[in-house]
């Protein structure tokens, strides 16, 4: 598999490493008036664990550890490993946004 | 010529080369008399290159450009191997990659290498082969009697018989199983040759070189796109070099060195050749394997045996042309029954007459092409069997005996056919002399490469074979393997395909016209099997056409089954020959179509692949790559031992002259350091600079505790979670500036906690300005420890510094000048419990810094020590380290509880609060003493309660950490304890059943040494 890295081009699947389903979001452990959140035990518990088994176009958190040091958001097809986009993570470099690669 | 029930062997033509000895060009001690069925003229032969090579031990001769097979067969060489299974006398069959019998020995001592192919060998001189699966000779092999019982050896025989006891099958069945069927053996010596890998990009790849993947490459370097053209054999061409024919009005020799020199003229078109593309990968990867140095006996130096390639290609033109496929008829499987394609291959090709009187069993028209070429070579064709009854159109002038019906029989020898019955529509039978008989069953498309992404072949009546169904992305399956097997269409389709992939790539150039050829019919009429006796579908397996339908009656119905139950297809040749008239055994036996029976699933690798090419370089101390202390050449020069801790390789003790034992090094090492001064190289700390105005709070919410509120110039030790509660790693930051952050993680950690720390910064919290720079290797880090540290430091740094406990106080850090006028940056922080610090400075002065912390501390008696010492040091102290970061231990359990912060979020901290990580049960850090103070302690011992039977129910924890301690006189070691840090004084077993140790210990606290910790402080 080859990931179309936005910064430093197309490059190699061992370059990468794989995290998983980008969809959760980290949860607020204090609300915005700072008190605590109650249920935030509950709430980091799906976060931590609760994962879907997607058939099909998932986005995922790849890191290119072997480049740049970046954390990508990639749209794979989990079933024929089609790469359709890859974004760098927000707080990765400059944003910009790339096509996946021509021959993914 | 044609008319042919007359005895063969008598009426040797005058075209065989007879009396090649009498060539006075070839060495004296070379004689090619040997070679009774070489053809006088024609063929890709050099006649001036005479190679001497052995088989069995027998002397022959064969030419520059032979394979071993095509040597043999110049030889008149017929029976090369035993079967399987039965042992059945077996002899060359194909003349390619797909070969199943012609399996040989190549090479000896660690060199040998079982099961090579003959057809694909290239003969070099001096080539030692031997056959496999026979004893005591090839000839005579006491272990065909199992032919004998072959009514009884049927599919799935082993599975019946050796049912139970199921306990034997390891011990007994196996093993005697494999040493009766099995081929050749391994060296079981280690590989002396070395393998490479490497990687290759283009915009067009084109596999084979036969007249399809020509045209492609043509076609594509023409329009100027880069192309590869890997092709499997050693020379372009596929089967234009065993064949006839013409095109663009020339004939093919003429018009394949003309495309050849046109090909070595674009510098775009890179020629890969003894180069197999064996798999597809995803993004338009490709795996080949080239046989940089087979046709040699030794690689020259410094060259890898074999590559292993990784090709990135944007298009993919598959022109892997298709396999002859057998016809399935009693005795099929006698020495000298021969594919009729590989008859051509010989004659054509190699110059090398399979027989004298030859044969021909077909139920196509292509067949027909061999009975032509061996009557062009001057050769007798014996008769022409065609199961269709009727001579094709275009071969009705060829004057050989036509007789319609099947072959029902084949007698001969062990080696050798010498006649076959033809058995008409009618059911009359007659005998047919013939020394060969060569077959055609039809063609099979060379499917594989189509087929590895899960693109299922798709049935064609007209050709009676599968064609590609869906290829994978970025390429297109062209010629012969696309199942247009027409001259004219290959060429047509490759060029066509050539130059559309070239376009696709934004090539602007011109490709040309499309070579022109025959566009002769390929008429087939399948004939599966012939009825009447043993006839094999599987030749290396010894599957035959009653195992199929044993299969089917047992109810082993489905492709995979079938395969799995008669092993149909998993031979080394992976049903190059078999499958498909298998799968045509089974549909005909289900009634089903051929086309509903389906194959069975193809996967990669198409050709083999040694492990050895898979390692390539990574193999022994090259595994992986070694990272190396700023000090290391320096500790190496000293004589340390070095232990590997992940791809570090760190120092661990200093011997000197007579010390008998690591423990007596070490000990010395520790003394040294509590009652002087040591120092030991930490370079290998993870080490990351964390910049910018908000890199305070970024790592707040990274640690368990604070560092928003660390001073300036202060050092403070910190914990970091995982999300879900459990601790991930430890060290020290250090402030340096405002908004300048220097973090240490733990070695081990160094490089997923900067994968963390990246997460953290680019997907968790990107509102924050801090940026993250990992500088482990741009610096050398010494610790410096022991009561006379300061003393050293005095003699290092320049005088104006201050290093008194007020000028430089615990957790200080500070950037200092050095006697010379260099800067280091200087940590008061201690791992050992010692007054110690530590000594940063670029990584290229590491070693010169090695040097200067011996001499400054000269008069104190500097003692270097390596990481055993600091391990024991750490115990004693209680400090916890990767045995009690172990993955499954929180915060609270390492005795840390308390710094976890109440006032902020950080990761790790909902999830830490979960009812089972907050237990009051949980195992914790304790120390541990053996009673008997003289025990040894051992990591790994369990701890019981003392009466208690040992046991998962009484299992209440485990040493993690052990050391002898210099200190106290005796061993000691940190373990993990049920409610440990209320049971310190209670008397409790340490249970090793491993090394069968038991012993009474005793629970204290797990700081041993100076618990105060006076000694860091003053």
């Amino acid at each position: 598999m080859r990931i179309a890295c936005p910064f430093c081009g197309e490059r190699e699947l061992g370059e990468f490493t794989y995290l998983g389903d980008a969809a959760p979001k980290r949860p607020m452990a204090f609300a915005a008036d700072g008190a605590e959140q109650p249920e935030a035990q509950d709430l980091f518990f799906d976060y931590v664990y609760l994962r879907d088994n997607v058939a099909g176009d998932m986005t995922e958190r790849w890191y290119h550890g072997g480049g740049c040091r970046s954390w990508l958001t990639v749209t794979r097809n989990t079933t024929t490993h089609e790469i359709k986009a890859v974004h760098a993570a927000p707080g990765a470099g400059a944003q910009k946004r790339t096509k996946a690669g021509a021959t993914s | 010529m044609s008319r042919t029930s007359q005895i063969s062997g008598d009426a040797a033509p005058l075209a065989f080369n007879d009396n090649p000895a009498a060539d006075s060009r070839q060495p004296r001690s070379i004689s090619t008399g040997t070679q009774s069925h070489r053809l006088s003229s024609g063929g890709q032969i050099d006649r001036k290159q005479p190679l001497g090579f052995t088989f069995d031990g027998k002397k022959m001769v064969g030419f520059a450009g032979d394979t071993l097979a095509s040597a043999l067969v110049a030889n008149g060489i017929k029976l090369v191997g035993r079967s399987f299974k039965y042992h059945r006398p077996r002899g060359i069959l194909t003349a390619g990659a797909e070969e199943p019998n012609a399996l040989v020995e190549l090479r000896g001592g660690a060199r040998r290498e079982p099961n090579t192919r003959a057809t694909t060998t290239e003969l070099y001189d001096g080539l030692a082969a031997e056959s496999q699966n026979r004893w005591p000779s090839l000839r005579h092999d006491v272990m065909a009697v199992n032919s004998l019982f072959s009514p009884i050896f049927v599919a799935g025989f082993y599975y019946k018989t050796f049912m139970w006891p199921a306990k034997l099958w390891e011990k007994l069945y196996e093993p005697a199983i494999r040493r009766a069927a099995g081929l050749g053996k391994a060296s079981g010596a280690a590989d002396p040759d070395h393998y490479e890998k490497a990687w290759a990009h283009c915009d067009v790849l084109v596999v084979g070189s036969g007249p399809s993947g020509l045209a492609a490459a043509l076609a594509a370097g023409r329009a100027g796109a880069r192309v590869i053209l890997a092709e499997e054999d050693s020379r372009l061409g596929g089967r234009l070099l065993s064949e006839n024919g013409e095109i663009d009005g020339k004939p093919v020799a003429e018009w394949l060195a003309g495309a050849q020199r046109e090909i070595a003229a674009l510098a775009n078109i890179r020629v890969m050749t003894r180069t197999a593309v064996f798999g597809v990968y995803d993004g338009g990867t490709y795996g080949a394997i080239e046989r940089v140095n087979d046709h040699v006996p030794v690689p020259p130096a410094h060259q890898p045996r074999q590559r292993l390639w990784r090709i990135v290609a944007k298009h993919a033109v598959v022109a892997a042309g298709a396999i002859e496929r057998p016809l399935v008829f009693p005795g099929n499987d006698r020495p000298g029954v021969m594919m009729a394609s590989a008859v051509r291959s010989y004659i054509n090709r190699f110059a090398a007459m399979p027989g004298r009187q030859v044969a021909l069993f077909t139920n196509n028209d292509d067949g027909w092409r061999t009975a032509e070429a061996v009557q062009r070579a001057g050769g007798a064709v014996a008769a022409v069997i065609d199961s269709r009854g009727a001579a094709p159109e275009r071969y009705r002038g060829l004057s050989a005996k036509l007789l319609g019906g099947v072959v029902s029989a084949v007698n001969g020898g062990v080696d050798c056919v010498r006649s076959i019955v033809v058995r008409d529509a009618g059911g009359r039978t007659q005998q047919i002399e013939t020394d060969c008989l060569a077959m055609s069953g039809g063609w099979n498309p060379n499917v594989a490469l189509s087929s590895f992404h899960r693109g299922r072949p798709v049935w064609r009546d007209d050709i009676a074979a599968f064609a590609p169904g869906q290829c994978p992305p970025g390429m297109v399956m062209v010629g012969a393997a696309s199942g247009d097997f027409s001259l004219a269409a290959c060429l047509r389709e490759g060029h066509a395909a050539g130059e559309d992939a070239a376009k696709a790539c934004g090539a602007k150039g011109k490709a040309g016209e499309a070579p022109k050829g025959d566009d002769e019919v390929f008429a087939i009429k399948p004939l599966w099997h012939v009825e009447g006796g043993k006839a094999f579908v599987d030749f290396q397996h010894d599957v035959t056409a009653s195992d199929v339908k044993l299969a089917q009656r047992e109810g082993f119905e489905s492709v995979e089954h079938l395969k799995r139950y008669t092993t149909l297809g998993m031979a080394t040749d992976q049903g190059k020959l078999s499958n498909v008239n298998g799968l045509a055994l089974m549909a005909e036996a289900t009634g089903r179509s051929i086309g509903d029976t389906g194959t069975t699933i193809y996967r990669p690798p198409y050709a083999p692949v040694a492990i050895g090419a898979l390692a390539g370089h990574h193999r022994d101390e090259n595994f992986h790559a070694w990272r190396l202390t700023p000090s290391h050449h320096w500790a190496a020069e000293r004589g340390a031992v070095f232990v590997d801790t992940g791809l570090w390789k760190r120092a661990q003790w200093y011997p000197i002259d007579g010390e008998k034992d690591w423990l007596e090094s070490v000990t010395r090492e520790v003394l040294a350091v509590r009652n002087g001064v040591g120092f030991c190289d930490v370079s290998t700390l993870g080490k990351v600079d964390v910049r910018g105005p908000d890199a305070g709070i970024f790592l707040d919410r990274l640690y368990i505790n604070t560092f928003s509120n660390l001073a300036v110039g202060k050092a403070r030790y910190g914990l970091m979670l995982r999300e879900d509660g459990l601790v991930y790693d430890d060290g020290t930051t250090s402030r340096l500036a405002e908004d300048h952050y220097f973090l240490t993680t733990t070695t081990a950690k160094a490089g997923p906690a900067m994968q963390h720390l990246e997460y953290c910064r680019q997907v968790l919290w990107p509102e924050l300005d801090v940026q993250l720079t990992s500088v482990t290797d741009q610096w050398a880090q010494f610790s410096i420890a022991g009561p006379n540290t300061r003393d050293l430091l005095k003699n290092l740094c320049d005088p104006s510094e201050d290093l008194s406990n007020e000028g430089f106080p615990f957790m200080g850090v500070r950037e200092v000048s050095l006697r010379g006028g260099m800067r280091a940056r200087l940590y008061r922080i201690s791992f050992s419990g010692e007054m110690a610090f530590e000594i940063g400075v670029p990584a290229r002065y590491g070693e010169a810094m090695a040097e200067n912390l011996m001499r400054a501390g000269a008069e104190f008696g500097v003692t270097p020590y390596g990481t055993e010492a600091l391990g024991v040091m750490r115990i004693e102290k209680g400090h916890v380290a990767g045995p009690e970061l172990n993955g499954t231990t929180t915060a609270d359990d390492l005795g840390l509880g308390k710094m976890m912060s109440k006032k902020k979020d950080y990761i790790g901290r909902a999830m830490a609060g979960r009812e089972a990580l907050t237990a009051p049960d949980r195992q914790v850090v304790v120390g541990i003493k053996p009673v008997n103070k003289t025990n040894r302690l051992r990591s790994g011992a369990h701890i019981i309660p003392k009466g208690a039977a040992p046991g998962p129910e009484t299992d209440q924890g485990y040493l993690t950490s052990v050391c002898y301690s210099p200190m106290l006189g005796h061993w000691i070691a940190l373990a993990l304890v049920e409610r440990g840090r209320e049971r310190h004084g209670e008397i409790v077993r340490a249970y090793d059943p491993l090394r069968g140790e038991d012993m009474d210990v005793e629970i204290t606290s797990p700081v041993f040494y100076d618990p105060e910790g006076g000694r860091q402080r003053g």
